[in-house]
């Protein structure tokens, strides 16, 4: 079978600082790693690839700098690796970044055979909308499976897939057919470390680079800011809280007594509490 | 696979900065709508917050306010009929079918869109839900137009744009996103991020019924069973009115029972920060902050908890904020409204204790009484 992952690479949001007087993001020295929740997506990528046998394909759209998210998708043991890079597609919200995926994987399945498979993760970790894999899922009118927590089965001679799927108050048990767009949950298996073989081809790898002709694109206002509906008109920093906690005084007093006059503190910022704690409380 | 047939495309070129008067074929598209998430008979409450940011946004306007409704046949889904009235929408769109008795994205997707291409609302507000997120996603991809993700405030501005603001990175700065060139505007929002309305009596008004023509066969995906988290004691962090959350500071697992001591005393709920998550001493969904949950309870109590950035706008809409801490200088004294400068060890179960006399003589007078 083919799968495709779709991976983005982010700014290791950790090490992000603000400038305090610009209010911009210091991107600068920066490192960019692949988005965590996207490594899921591939681990259960690969697993599926191990047990059923088939190809796993790494697909980004972003710099040319890129290019390292996808290499090292490699040594994790992805079977093959494409950029999808141009600079028409800057400024693109999730409309136009699941436009231009989607047709990079018409392109992937015309290339290199039909995914019965598409991946993404839950969310990133930058514009964390979660919004392009069901953006991908509708343009390329793939059924959607979200929130996937656990892929059950897979009947490859009937087409089915049976996904354990997160939803509100519980999991939904969902019976569907390939082919499906899945976006991996967190928390599912981490990523393997990959095998000195894997490394090493991984360094070796010729990387397919499309352009967006490249990527079948004809119509090229459905890309970047021309193809995005929404646009950012305004970055602020949150107005700060004007003071600083009240601070209980502990010089000098017993744990005891500090707690006493916290709880007399709460009590007057919120007198309702007072009456509500002692009825439902189990004191 | 196809590309979508694509609508009258946008004006090309230059079509960020400058906003000019909307263009005629917007006109025909008024209103605030509010999908009304129905899952196994219950409304979400997050429907209810939108549903009151949604009057706002209406008034402002000058619009309708409506629920969105999509559910099987039945007593549930006419209790959230009345219920969006009782939160003051001005009518309800209905489709009601068997199909759509458990949330798949399929008839969900149609008849969403559906109802959007015939009553064309300005504006359309989901919940930030697993639900509300895979469906305003197709929704939006299906009808082309801009889908505005995890909102913390939305305005209406001079022109009558929809102004969407939400964190970015991680909270340490908001951007505010127009929907330029299409219609409808959606926006999601976090379950708590927005206040909970009043309830009224208002009586059930214009009911609007949408026939969804779909049939069972067409629909790919089957649900073949559905595992619910039951009574688990994690349904309600989100909600709970008195929260107490731990982090790194609490220094051991051993020591949350310390934190739920003290949430069983005061009856609330307990939390944690993200490092407690991933070290395996919580279950992530006790995770609160950006990437867990969003609460908004009258007391939050966080203890040996620094307040990053991430932590802080998870709960930042809460009524009361207490901070225990050892570092008098920890950022969480910021945005906290009373600190504590102690160690959480001994600090919170001499604080349980307290609580224990302090609320206990009132649940005895009224055992007397
Ligand atoms: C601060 C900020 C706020 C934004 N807010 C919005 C908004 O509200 N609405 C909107 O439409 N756009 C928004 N954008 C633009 C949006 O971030 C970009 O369109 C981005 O390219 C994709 O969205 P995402 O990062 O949210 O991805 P998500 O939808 O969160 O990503 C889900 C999955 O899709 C895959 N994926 C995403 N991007 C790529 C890629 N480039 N290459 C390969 N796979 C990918 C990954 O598997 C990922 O796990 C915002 C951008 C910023 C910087
Ligand atoms: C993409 C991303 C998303 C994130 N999402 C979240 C999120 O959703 N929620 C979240 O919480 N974090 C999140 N984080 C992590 C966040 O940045 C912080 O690292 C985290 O909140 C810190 O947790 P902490 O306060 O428990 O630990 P620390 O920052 O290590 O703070 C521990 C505090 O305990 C105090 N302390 C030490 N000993 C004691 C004692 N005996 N008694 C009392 N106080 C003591 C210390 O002074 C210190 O202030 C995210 C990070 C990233 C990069």
């Amino acid at each position: 079978m083919h799968i495709v992952v779709c991976i983005k690479q982010v700014p290791d949001s950790a090490q992000i600082r603000v400038h305090p007087v610009t209010n911009t993001i210091m991107r600068q020295g920066v490192p960019t790693i692949i988005n965590p929740y996207d490594l899921f997506a591939l681990e259960e990528a690969l697993k599926v690839r191990d047990y059923h046998g088939g190809e796993v394909t790494v697909l980004t759209m972003g710099p040319p700098m890129a290019e390292d998210a996808l290499r090292k998708a490699l040594t994790y043991g992805a079977d093959r690796a494409v950029l999808l890079t141009d600079r028409h597609f800057a400024g693109s919200d999730t409309l136009a970044t699941s436009f231009a995926l989607s047709q990079a994987i018409a392109q992937i399945g015309n290339s290199f055979g039909t995914p019965d498979i598409v991946f993404t993760g839950k969310q990133t970790i930058d514009g964390d909308t979660a919004q392009v894999g069901p953006g991908i899922a509708k343009r390329l009118n793939l059924v959607q499976l979200t929130y996937v927590a656990k892929i059950a089965s897979i009947e490859l001679s009937a087409r089915t897939i049976t996904v354990e799927r997160r939803s509100e108050g519980g999991t939904q048990v969902l019976k569907s057919e390939l082919p499906c767009l899945i976006t991996m949950l967190e928390g599912t298996a981490s990523i393997r470390r990959g095998s000195l073989e894997d490394a090493l081809r991984a360094a070796r790898s010729e990387i397919v680079k499309w352009n967006a002709a490249e990527a079948g694109i004809e119509d090229i206002t459905k890309c970047g800011l021309r193809g995005s509906p929404t646009v950012v008109k305004r970055v602020f920093a949150p107005t700060p809280r004007a003071e600083k906690a009240a601070q209980i005084d502990t010089t000098e007093k017993t744990v005891r007594d500090v707690a006493d006059e916290l709880v007399t503190s709460i009590f007057t910022h919120q007198p309702a509490l007072e009456h509500e704690l002692s009825s439902t409380g189990s004191a | 696979m196809g590309t979508q047939k694509s609508k009258a495309s946008p004006p090309a070129g230059g079509r960020a900065d400058t906003k000019k008067k909307l263009p005629e074929h917007f006109r025909d598209y008024r209103h605030v709508w509010v999908f009304m998430e129905l899952e196994r008979g219950q409304v979400h409450p997050v429907s209810f917050e939108l549903l009151g940011e949604g009057r706002r946004l209406a008034d402002q306007l000058g619009a309708q306010l409506a629920g969105v409704i999509l559910g099987p046949p039945g007593d549930s889904t006419q209790h959230a009929v009345a219920e969006a009235f009782a939160y003051d929408a001005d009518l309800v769109y209905l489709v009601e079918k068997p199909l759509l008795t458990d949330y798949r994205n399929e008839p969900f997707t149609k008849a969403l869109t559906d109802l959007v291409n015939k009553y064309k609302p300005e504006i359309l507000l989901l919940g930030a839900t697993t639900l509300g997120r895979d469906l305003a996603g197709s929704v939006a991809t299906t009808l082309l137009t801009g889908l505005t993700a995890d909102c913390t405030g939305l305005d209406v501005d001079a022109d009558g744009s929809l102004a969407a603001t939400r964190p970015t990175f991680g909270g340490s700065l908001l951007c505010t996103i127009y929907t330029l060139n299409c219609r409808p505007q959606m926006a999601t929002v976090r379950p708590r991020v927005m206040r909970m309305p009043q309830r009224s009596n208002k009586p059930i008004g214009r009911v609007i019924r949408h026939n969804l023509r779909m049939w069972e066969d067409e629909i790919v995906t089957k649900v073949v069973d559905f595992l619910s988290d039951g009574q688990s004691e994690n349904a309600n962090l989100a909600y709970a009115d008195v929260v107490v959350a731990g982090g790194l500071g609490l220094g051991a697992a051993e020591n949350l029972q310390l934190l739920k001591n003290l949430a069983h005393t005061i009856g609330g709920d307990y939390g944690c920060s993200r490092p407690l998550v991933q070290k395996g001493w919580l279950a992530a969904d006790r995770q609160i902050g950006q990437t867990g949950k969003t609460i908004r309870p009258r007391l939050y109590i966080a203890a040996g908890i620094s307040g990053a950035v991430q932590h802080r706008v998870g709960v930042e809409g809460a009524d009361l904020i207490v901070a225990i801490n050892t570092d008098p200088n920890a950022p969480i004294f910021d945005f906290a409204n009373v600190g504590v400068v102690a160690d959480a060890i001994s600090f919170l179960p001499a604080l349980t204790e307290v609580f224990i006399k302090r609320l206990a003589p009132r649940n005895h007078m009224r055992l007397v009484n």
